[in-house]
């Protein structure tokens, strides 16, 4: 370890060992009644920085349930939902806006790319919306698409990118400025077996880095790139599978 | 028998002894199929008896002997790449053996034992996909070898995945009241999360199907 690192860490020691996403005993009610359904119960997460999370499950295991409570775009009915050592229950509906564009990125299924704006202007759109600067706006978009790799197609639309093209455009929108953490939601659509693997080297990546990510799939070779593979059920923790050390005896095992 | 064909496609690239066929071999399958040397002589052996390779000059100082193509090895090895292999599907193997026991008896509940094996496949995905990671500059043929195993691996989640289901189903249909006695919801709740009447009713199935004795 260089001087650099142990220095960086000597400034704030607590950030570091802080998990980026801590989830605690979270519960999430929807609906009313009779039509009352528990969404989440009682999960705990935590996701440290350089940690990729799979979270899978069968469909109304409550996959999508806990990547939005995850992200505070439905508030947890109990329990509570830290990001970056901030509970967003005790925030003001106005902070947790805040915190969410600044730290949280999220890349959907459902690419949602504006067809009018060219990509870069997708990928800085959430920072303008944030205040930043036009000009830092932009120079931190360039990176992120630089980093997915479709720096070529900076000025295109939309439709005017391959699928694989788009799936990262939305990849860059959901890492682009200081977002620490990525909630991604099949986040390789219907992309073919090789695009796939190279978002998900991507996303692979961006954790080694230093972000942290949670991912929900139903694709059980997605979740293959995690460090931990949660698998809910009824909206309960069903089960947590940590990846294995990786020993010259395990891939003689395997292999 | 495919060591023999394997050996007859290296061949085809020119004349070379066992030693040399085994380290190609290696190259060729990315270090994923194990072959010893002693194998390679035999099948060369053989080989030669069939009059599909000869003898390529003498023995070297080394006591080694190459082997180069006949005609009529040339003529079998374009019949077996042109020709298509049958993947052995009848999956008789420890797992299925484990799940279909559990399933056929009550000694423990069948969802339990297909819960475990689904969690032990899934680390195996996830050390494939760490070695997958790492391997960026590996050769072909191990990139290759690597994604065989990591979709048989997901294979087999899915077919965990798929066999829990039947369980259960299996397990509501032996006793109908217990799944239906719950209550569900109406049909127009699109907009909550997908729709967890499956969900109560997968309930009653699964206490059904968990309740095998462990006695």
């Amino acid at each position: 370890m260089s001087d650099e690192i142990v220095d960086s860490t000597a400034v704030d020691s607590t950030a570091v060992d802080r998990p980026v996403l801590e989830m605690v005993n979270v519960s999430l009610t929807l609906g009313e009644g009779a039509r009352r359904v528990d969404a989440l119960l009682d999960i705990s997460l935590e996701v440290h920085a350089k940690e990729l999370v799979a979270v899978t499950g069968r469909s109304g295991s409550g996959k999508s349930s806990l990547l939005n409570a995850a992200g505070g775009l439905i508030p947890a009915s109990a329990g509570s939902v830290v990001v970056e050592g901030e509970d967003l229950s005790a925030l003001t509906a106005r902070r947790r806006s805040a915190l969410r564009r600044r730290s949280v990125g999220y890349v959907f299924q459902d690419l949602n790319l504006v067809s009018s704006l060219t990509a870069i202007e997708n990928v800085s759109l959430p920072l303008e919306l944030d205040g930043t600067s036009l000009a830092k706006a932009r120079r931190q978009a360039e990176a992120a698409l630089e980093r997915v790799g479709v720096a070529h197609g900076a000025e295109r639309f939309p439709d005017e990118l391959s699928g694989g093209e788009q799936q990262r455009v939305a990849l860059a929108r959901g890492i682009v400025g200081e977002r620490r953490l990525l909630l991604a939601d099949e986040p390789t659509g219907a992309l073919d077996e090789l695009t796939a693997e190279r978002v998900m080297s991507i996303v692979r990546g961006l954790c080694d880095d230093g972000a942290a990510a949670v991912m929900v799939t139903h694709d059980q070779s997605l979740a293959g790139w995690a460090d931990r593979v949660v698998r809910l059920r009824d909206g309960r923790v069903e089960a947590v599978t940590t990846r294995p050390t990786i020993t010259p005896e395990l891939i003689n095992e395997l292999s | 028998m495919t060591v023999k064909n394997a050996l007859l496609a290296l061949l085809a690239g020119g004349p070379a002894h066992g030693y040399q066929l085994k380290l190609q071999f290696d190259r060729a399958t990315g270090a994923g199929w194990p072959l010893n040397v002693g194998q390679v002589y035999s099948t060369l052996q053989r080989l030669e008896r069939d009059d599909l390779v000869v003898t390529d000059g003498p023995v070297d100082g080394e006591g080694r002997q190459a082997y180069v193509l006949t005609a009529l090895g040339r003529e079998t090895l374009r019949e077996w790449f042109e020709g298509t292999e049958v993947q052995a599907l009848a999956a008789r193997d420890p797992v299925s053996l484990k799940v279909l026991m559990a399933a056929a008896t009550a000694v423990v509940p069948a969802v339990d034992v297909i819960s475990r094996q689904r969690a032990k496949a899934t680390e195996t995905l996830q050390a494939l996909g760490a070695m997958r990671a790492q391997g960026a500059t590996e050769s072909l043929a191990w990139r290759l070898h690597l994604d065989r195993m990591i979709l048989l691996a997901e294979s087999e989640i899915r077919w965990l995945e798929l066999a829990e289901q039947r369980v259960e189903a299996a397990a509501m249909a032996d006793d109908p009241q217990h799944g239906r006695s719950r209550p569900t919801g109406d049909s127009d709740d699109s907009d909550e999360e997908d729709s967890n009447t499956q969900d109560s009713e997968r309930s009653g199935a699964d206490k059904k199907a968990r309740k095998g004795s462990t006695s």
